[in-house]
């Protein structure tokens, strides 16, 4: 028998249900058995041309119809599909009937060039200005793209969808959104508003002005062929994340709360921790003392020491700068210890799923600690002689998992680390 | 329904610190003149048809001096870092490293502001007839500024704060209209009711005067054209004027405020928050009757500052509610400022409390008699915002003691 509250004297926070897609397909079976096999989601954009683009690979959702397509939409119907896989492993409430709020991250929303060029055609003129495009946006005829490109309209359909109670949170923390959105739950959980808390994370963006703004802040891979060699975590010739498309959702509940209605438990949420770094809007500190502060403030929440650790899921970009801020923070933290945890970045296979990176994540290592079997990170050929982790190199790798450390760094100065457990501390 | 209010043997939260950037002025002295004056600073001209409430110009250098920060911002993220350098003066933290190192962010914003030029020139060149497969690519590869995605990120203005005022706690943005604004005030009243936070920095920041907005909300015909008008009184014209604010908040326990010596404004009593389905007349009011009686309201002098919109069938909708309270004191912060979006609650949490410690609620500036005069000092303001879509808020604020 556990006690139903932690170190801190809190109710712990347990998972009860969680739904992902990535694209490597629907559904934790299938993205499991894909993710331990080292198979690469990422592939040339089909979608819309890539003439003129530098990156022209992407690991998109491609199986999933929305109609009229929207970068919105694709996310809400992906948000929509793993809440309701989540909804039903965790069997908690009734239909349309979830017993707590909504966290959601998604990315910032705004109008799409198909709706804009839409627009531009219905003018019926060659010259005109941008008035001529607002004179004719009214009238009732567009009311649609209103609600569409609505902030919280992801998040409206999905508390109307589920039933989940008051009013629930689009929030953006960059890429450190997906674990925001389950520090969101598990506080709410911990402060004893709720015994229960619906986190879900989706980013469905990969459009042209999307693939444009981060190619132009240098931050994208360009190593296009083949597509699936392009992300290369913690390897000398990474040379940038690849954007892609995904979505989690994690039913929270406190222990209590799942024991007495007979819940399955499928991990906890030991601690979570976020820092703020005030260096750079798109870079990290170079001393890194905000992740570090970040790593030390999640042990601290989890009342756990660094010892206890035993998997890191890295944020693992690929990126030049942030795997070599990620090893140098990271060992700072651990030390000696660093050299026995096993480290891998799901980002090899699935790519950077942006706003549903923290959550994807967070799944995939609570699927770690439910197998025992670590996936790999792929394309781990030509490592960086200056990172010295013990990455999971290609292989998935068996080990005894009982802690993970999932990590989540974004633009903004945006860090958040989370603690994962199997069983209540 | 979600909800947090200061439970016994949680802290008392105190708004210790206010920072305003409006249409009506910089600081709190100029914004409470010209509520006093009933001076509303409406630019029907500029955006004909529309109406905007245009930022009354700031000195941008006096909270952002490397004007290379400047430069890395579009304007509802200057108007945002500029306003929250002026709540933490107005709080006596500016600068402190003790306090700014850790104090916790709750922002609640929008973005994506966009490059009009950028927009106008790939259409216009479609209109002429490119329409190589890679076109838009190969424009958008060009053209658009690099920094520009940066302006465009709702977190990006947290972000700026953060470096600009040098904050080092925890930074949280909510997207989502109006009631993100509710829901950056409730979290962050939580989480130090609860011990979870000792003072956080609330608030957000609105640049009306932007076309690409206007086409968004024109897509739900909801902007005011023509003539400006109260919000009460455009039943028949229905519409929100766009507004420029930031308004930011500072947010403190009572022990944490005491400690460093800080005077309260006012006392953040509690915030709810809501989704109505909307489906039906009414319940949109239903719901708002539902926020105000889990409200802790007492016996005691009250009022009402609402952020209607003037959009409908949401206003009517709040009209209904408030002649269920026609005895209290009402006053739209719509009217005065325009509508400010994510930025409306907290800029009617900080109006609040900068009344009660004013000792007075400014005056009524309505034609149909929505708003009352009020005569004596309130003690319990309750701020409502309803998204002109979806989202429903409230949050009592009241005099300390």
């Amino acid at each position: 028998m556990t006690a139903p509250r932690d170190k801190l004297g809190r109710p712990v926070v347990v998972v009860t249900g969680m739904g992902i897609m990535t694209s490597l397909g629907a559904g934790k079976a299938d993205n499991w058995a894909k993710l331990v096999a080292g198979e690469s989601g990422i592939r040339t954009i089909t979608r819309f041309p890539v003439d003129g683009l530098k990156t022209t690979m992407a690991g998109t959702v491609d199986f999933v119809s929305v109609d009229p397509f929207s970068s919105t939409g694709l996310s809400e119907r992906m948000a929509e599909l793993v809440t309701q896989e989540a909804l039903e492993q965790a069997g908690i409430g009734a239909k349309a009937d979830f017993p707590g709020p909504l966290f959601l991250a998604v990315a910032p929303v705004e109008v799409e060039w198909p709706q804009r060029r839409e627009l531009g055609r219905a003018v019926g003129k060659p010259d005109f200005t941008y008035d001529d495009l607002l004179r004719i946006s009214g009238g009732g005829k567009y009311s649609a793209y209103h609600h569409r490109f609505m902030f919280g309209s992801v998040a409206a359909h999905l508390a109307e969808t589920f039933g989940t109670k008051g009013s629930p949170i689009s929030l953006s923390t960059a890429c450190a959104s997906g674990a925001t959105s389950i520090q969101l739950g598990v506080e709410a959980i911990r402060r004893g508003e709720t015994d229960a808390a619906l986190c879900v994370a989706t980013d469905g963006t990969v459009n042209p002005e999307a693939m444009v703004r981060f190619s132009l802040l240098s931050a994208l891979s360009t190593q296009n062929d083949p597509p699936q060699a392009a992300s290369r975590p913690f390897s000398k010739n990474r040379d940038g994340f690849v954007m892609a498309e995904g979505a989690g959702a994690l039913v929270l509940e406190s222990y209590e709360a799942a024991v007495a209605r007979g819940a399955k438990i499928l991990g906890v949420i030991a601690g979570c921790g976020e820092l703020t770094d005030s260096f750079h809007r798109t870079r990290s500190s170079p001393d890194g003392k905000p992740i570090i502060g970040c790593m030390n403030k999640t042990l601290a929440d989890a009342g756990m020491t660094p010892d206890q650790i035993d998997h890191i899921n890295a944020h693992g970009t690929a990126t030049p700068e942030n795997d070599k801020m990620e090893y140098n923070t990271t060992s700072a933290v651990f030390g000696e210890l660093l050299q026995k945890i096993p480290v891998t970045s799901n980002k090899s296979m699935v790519g950077h799923t942006i706003s549903a990176a923290g959550a994807v994540e967070a799944i995939f290592s609570l699927l770690t600690l439910e197998h025992q079997r670590i996936p790999p990170t792929i394309n781990y050929d030509n490592p960086d002689p200056t990172i010295l982790f013990d990455v999971v190199g290609n292989k998935a790798r068996d080990a005894r998992v009982t802690a993970v450390m999932s990590n989540s760094f974004g633009f903004g100065g945006q860090n958040a680390s989370l603690i994962l457990t199997r069983e209540p501390a | 329904m979600t909800d947090t209010a200061s439970k016994p043997g949680q802290t008392e939260v105190w708004i210790t610190g206010i920072g305003l950037a409006t249409s009506l002025g910089e600081g709190l002295d100029a914004n409470w003149a010209a509520l006093s004056e009933k001076r509303i600073n409406v630019d029907e001209k500029g955006f004909a048809p529309y109406i905007v409430h245009p930022l009354m110009p700031v000195s941008f250098d006096a909270q952002i001096p490397k004007k290379g920060d400047q430069r890395q911002m579009e304007a509802w993220q200057r108007i945002g870092t500029y306003a929250a350098g002026l709540a933490l003066d107005s709080a006596g933290i500016k600068g402190n490293k003790d306090i700014l190192s850790k104090i916790d962010m709750v922002v609640a914003a929008g973005g994506g502001e966009r490059d009009l030029n950028v927009d106008t020139g790939v259409l216009t060149a479609e209109a002429k007839g490119a329409n190589a497969p890679g076109f838009l690519n190969e424009r958008l590869m060009s053209d658009l500024r690099p920094t520009l995605f940066l302006a465009q990120l709702s977190n990006l203005l947290a972000g700026n704060i953060a470096i600009v005022h040098g904050l080092g706690g925890t930074s949280r943005t909510f997207m989502g209209e109006e009631v993100a604004g509710a829901d950056a005030a409730r979290i962050a009243l939580a989480r130090i009711a609860s011990g979870e936070s000792d003072i956080a920095l609330v608030g957000g920041s609105h640049n009306g005067e932007r076309k690409d907005l206007m086409v968004l909300y024109e897509f739900g015909d909801f902007n005011l054209k023509d003539k400006f008008a109260p919000v009460w009184a455009r039943k028949d014209h229905a519409g929100f004027a766009l507004g420029s604010a930031g308004a930011f908040l500072v947010l403190e326990s009572k022990a944490h405020a005491e400690a460093r010596g800080a005077k309260p404004f006012a006392k953040l009593s509690s915030v709810v928050a809501d989704l109505a389905r909307r489906k039906q007349p009414g319940d949109m009011a239903a719901t708002l009757e539902k926020l105000w009686d889990k409200l802790p309201r007492r016996e005691g002098k009250g009022a009402i500052i609402t952020g209607a919109t003037g959009a409908e069938p949401a206003t009517s909708e709040e009209r209904g509610f408030l002649k269920g309270h026609a005895d209290v004191p009402v006053r739209s912060t719509g009217t005065m400022f325009g509508h400010t979006m994510e930025t409306q609650f907290p800029l009617g949490i900080a109006l609040a409390a900068l009344s009660i410690s004013r000792g007075a609620l400014f005056p009524p500036n309505d034609s149909t008699g929505t708003e009352i005069e009020m005569q004596g000092a309130p003690t319990q303001i309750v701020v409502v915002g309803a998204g002109h879509w979806r989202g429903e808020g409230m949050a009592l604020v009241e005099a300390v003691g």
